[in-house]
């Protein structure tokens, strides 16, 4: 098997544990004083190819490349990525409002310029939606397998099991092609400190979509940003009749 | 939409983070069966001052609070089975036990005074309990003692926005108020392994310590002021908000880490802290207990002002709580020690580069062999949950002797050494030689507060293991001036053991304040002094 380049997509999001807030002007979600970090899905895709190289070993998997779209802080994730185990990174920095559409033709420029062998990316930002990877293979014209939850390579030919309605699902393709990470795909790994150190020695290139050639464009306009109507609390009960005439006149199941 | 999308993605981070929570939770339903025995400690014999429950007495009671808050079994005429009363009879440990009769869960102040009023008028004793998450057998009864629960009162009274100062019910669950001031942008003073089931009231009376104590000192700092009901039934308001306030003596000092032998803690106000937007959280290996101090004296001279906590654990806590919670080691390699760094800030770049800094001057020096720096917040809360999921991992293993100690910090982890020699030497314990009595030596603590845990898992408790530690234990702490009890109290434990921390003159002062406050010595009888 000739040797292999991955690149693998990560994203700043808005730390997965903190409660999001709407901000006042109800125009977007409150990320000023926030906490941030990489977006879980591509945590799991920079440790699945990692993981591929650590099992079929550096003459397989030759390099992984880890690209980001956005602001400068967008490094901090890159950085990240590096100490997980990717060789070096690429950021596309731009402030604009990068919409899935933007973000596929940005990451189709970059894999013109790489040729990579294989993209993974996360199933979704948890601060967005499920498109970017279909989009890219699309544009590309690759094959894709989308919410994988075990993947190999043998011989140049891809093997998916993904997570499908009805249980689990088995796909095979040829490379190049794209995957896009589900959970359960594996168990990212901690960023140890060599390591921490060793990636802020890695290099990292810097370029603008108009170094791409791709013109930022926004197609959706928000309207507004609403937090989902908040649960009404539970009500106790005092006795079997209670339970019975509430069941009957105000929840009216009965 | 937004809510959803994030919640799809969150099971596996939400296992880490509530495994905390969890941790403590499960506490309250330890298995007794499991462990299949009883403790061995000496227990007082009980006191024929006290009355023993009738029939008339639970009428009274029954009068002056809603009958739902009122347990009692039918030796006292009441309608309730034996196992309802078991969780306010046996600690979690399952090492203490009592056989109490009655518990009273009153829901205000006014009720709590009563109770107290007609206790003391007929000499029936008392225990006052909270979370019941004690470990030295100071929250339950040692016979036939009344059950006190403040589990009813649990509401907040008040909270300044601007000062943080709560005001809230003794009842209240810690992590819920944590919950609570966190919305607010604070946190509480202290956090701890039980704090999803421990009361603020009984963390107040227990004086309890835990893991934010070397950034924001202990509870006599931070509570301004107590509402406490006396034994006769008085209530002393001195729920006072004020931050600075000299008049006369200081009486609310008295009553934190009472442990509930001079009064009922029934309100606590409380200064909470801002919230540090920027938390780093670093765990290292580290290959020698020297190690360990030295990364603590170049954490605290390299990173001073934001760092909130310096943990430390052995080899063998990190073996049992890999097993226990199925967690996965921060670390590539096992190592004799492991080190807990974590930094809170206002400023993330500050504190990333500060924190940077000395990780990298640690692994430099060879002072710590490997470490990880935590890149999110679920890897933050499932680096503590290693930290904080030991005493259920080690509870898990089998029953556990506790001792927890303050000892100057280069001695503190030669105790852990002495012990497994003693136990070695009495063939009680081989070093991976799952037969004998007793399995598991190990030592974990706040090194920053000179606090160390020293624990021991057996396959029973049994007085053979037993006289192993007490009194050497105490006597080794002694010889090196240090407290038999950093965190944990006195309670039933450590009771006969007070005279190898505290002086006679000192020890016959607490008495005076004893029969000052509680001359018929109803309250929490048997247990500190």
């Amino acid at each position: 098997m000739s040797s292999l380049r991955i690149l693998v997509g990560v994203k700043r999001v808005v730390d997965s544990a903190v409660k999001v807030r709407v901000n006042s002007a109800q125009t977007a979600v409150e990320t000023g004083n926030v906490k941030h970090s990489m977006n879980p899905f591509d945590e799991i895709a920079i440790e699945e190819a990692v993981r591929l190289r650590e099992k079929h070993g550096q003459d397989v998997i030759k390099e992984i490349v880890a690209l980001s779209c956005g602001p400068a802080k967008a490094q901090e994730t890159l950085r990240t990525a590096l100490a997980m185990g990717a060789d070096r990174a690429i950021h596309v920095k731009t402030d604009a409002e990068l919409e899935p559409l933007s973000v596929a033709k940005l990451f189709s420029k970059v894999v013109g310029e790489e040729k990579p062998d294989l993209v993974i990316l996360g199933k979704q930002a948890i601060d967005d939606d499920n498109q970017t990877g279909q989009m890219l293979a699309g544009l590309l014209k690759w094959p894709q397998a989308t919410f994988a939850s075990k993947v190999d390579i043998k011989d140049r030919v891809l093997e998916v099991v993904r997570e499908v309605d009805g249980g689990l699902e088995t796909v095979s393709s040829p490379l190049p092609a794209i995957v896009t990470t589900d959970l359960r795909l594996n168990e990212p790994r901690y960023a140890s400190l060599p390591n921490i150190m060793k990636a802020k020695k890695k290099p990292l290139k810097v370029v603008s979509p108009e170094d791409l050639g791709v013109e930022i464009r926004s197609r959706l306009q928000t309207l507004k940003v609403t937090e989902p109507a908040k649960r009404q609390g539970g009500k106790l009960v005092g006795s079997v009749d209670e339970l019975l005439d509430k069941l009957r006149n105000e929840a009216k199941v009965l | 939409m937004f809510a959803s999308i994030r919640s799809r993605c969150l099971p596996a981070r939400q296992l880490a983070s509530t495994a905390r929570a969890a941790a403590s939770c499960a506490r309250t339903v330890f298995p007794a069966s499991r462990l299949g025995c009883r403790a061995s400690y000496h227990k007082p014999a009980r006191s024929e001052a006290f009355k023993r429950l009738t029939k008339d007495d639970l009428a009274y009671f029954k009068a002056i609070m809603p009958s739902e808050t009122v347990l009692a079994t039918a030796q006292v005429g009441g309608t309730a089975d034996a196992i309802e009363l078991e969780g306010f009879n046996a600690d979690w440990l399952n090492k203490y036990r009592g056989d109490s009769q009655l518990v009273l869960r009153p829901k205000t102040t006014e009720q709590v005074s009563q109770i107290l009023q007609y206790c003391n008028t007929h000499r029936i004793a008392v225990v006052p309990q909270g979370g019941n998450t004690g470990l030295v057998g100071g929250s339950v009864p040692v016979h036939d003692e009344v059950v006190l629960s403040l589990r009813n009162m649990s509401k907040i009274r008040s909270y300044d926005e601007l000062s943080g100062i709560l005001v809230c019910d003794a009842g209240c669950v810690l992590e819920e108020l944590g919950n609570y001031v966190g919305e607010r942008g604070h946190i509480m003073p202290l956090d701890l392994g039980a704090k999803g089931s421990c009361h603020i009231g009984g963390n107040v009376a227990a004086n309890a310590g835990g893991i934010r104590f070397l950034r924001y000192g202990s509870l006599h700092g931070s509570v301004l002021g107590l509402e406490v009901v006396l034994a006769d039934g008085t209530v002393l308001d001195n729920l006072s908000t004020l931050r600075k306030d000299n008049t006369g003596y200081d009486l609310k000092q008295l009553f934190i880490g009472s442990e509930g032998t001079l009064g009922v803690v029934t309100g606590v106000s409380v200064a909470t802290p801002q919230k540090p937007s920027a938390v780093n959280v670093a765990v290292l290996g580290v290959p020698t207990y020297e190690c360990v101090q030295r990364a603590f004296k170049l954490a605290r001279k390299r990173c001073g002002e934001v760092l909130s906590a310096y943990e430390f654990w052995d080899a063998n806590c990190m073996g049992a709580v890999l097993r226990h919670h199925e967690l996965k080691s921060p670390l590539g390699a096992e190592f004799p020690f492991y080190v807990l760094i974590e930094t809170s800030g206002s400023n993330k770049e500050h504190d990333d580069e500060k924190l940077g800094a000395l990780l990298e001057e640690l692994m430099e020096e060879g002072i710590a062999e490997d470490g990880a720096l935590a890149q999110d917040d679920s890897q933050i809360a499932r680096m503590w949950s290693m930290r904080e999921g030991i005493p259920e991992s080690l509870g898990k293993t089998g029953p556990t002797y506790k001792y927890d100690v303050s000892i100057p910090i280069p001695v503190l982890y030669d105790i852990v050494g002495d012990i497994a020699r003693r136990l070695e030497t009495a063939g009680l314990y081989k070093p991976g030689d799952a037969t004998r009595p007793v399995k598991l030596v190990c030592g974990y603590g706040h090194i920053g507060d000179g606090n160390l845990h020293l624990n021991v898992v057996a396959e029973r408790f049994e007085d053979r293991v037993t006289e192993i530690f007490e009194p050497y234990v105490y006597e080794w702490v002694a010889s090196h001036r240090g407290s038999i009890s950093a965190e944990h109290g006195v309670g039933l434990m450590k009771r006969d053991y007070l005279r190898y921390s505290k002086s006679p003159e000192m020890i016959a002062y607490m008495k005076r304040v004893k029969d000052l406050f509680d001359p018929n010595h109803i309250l929490n009888p048997y247990k500190v002094v």
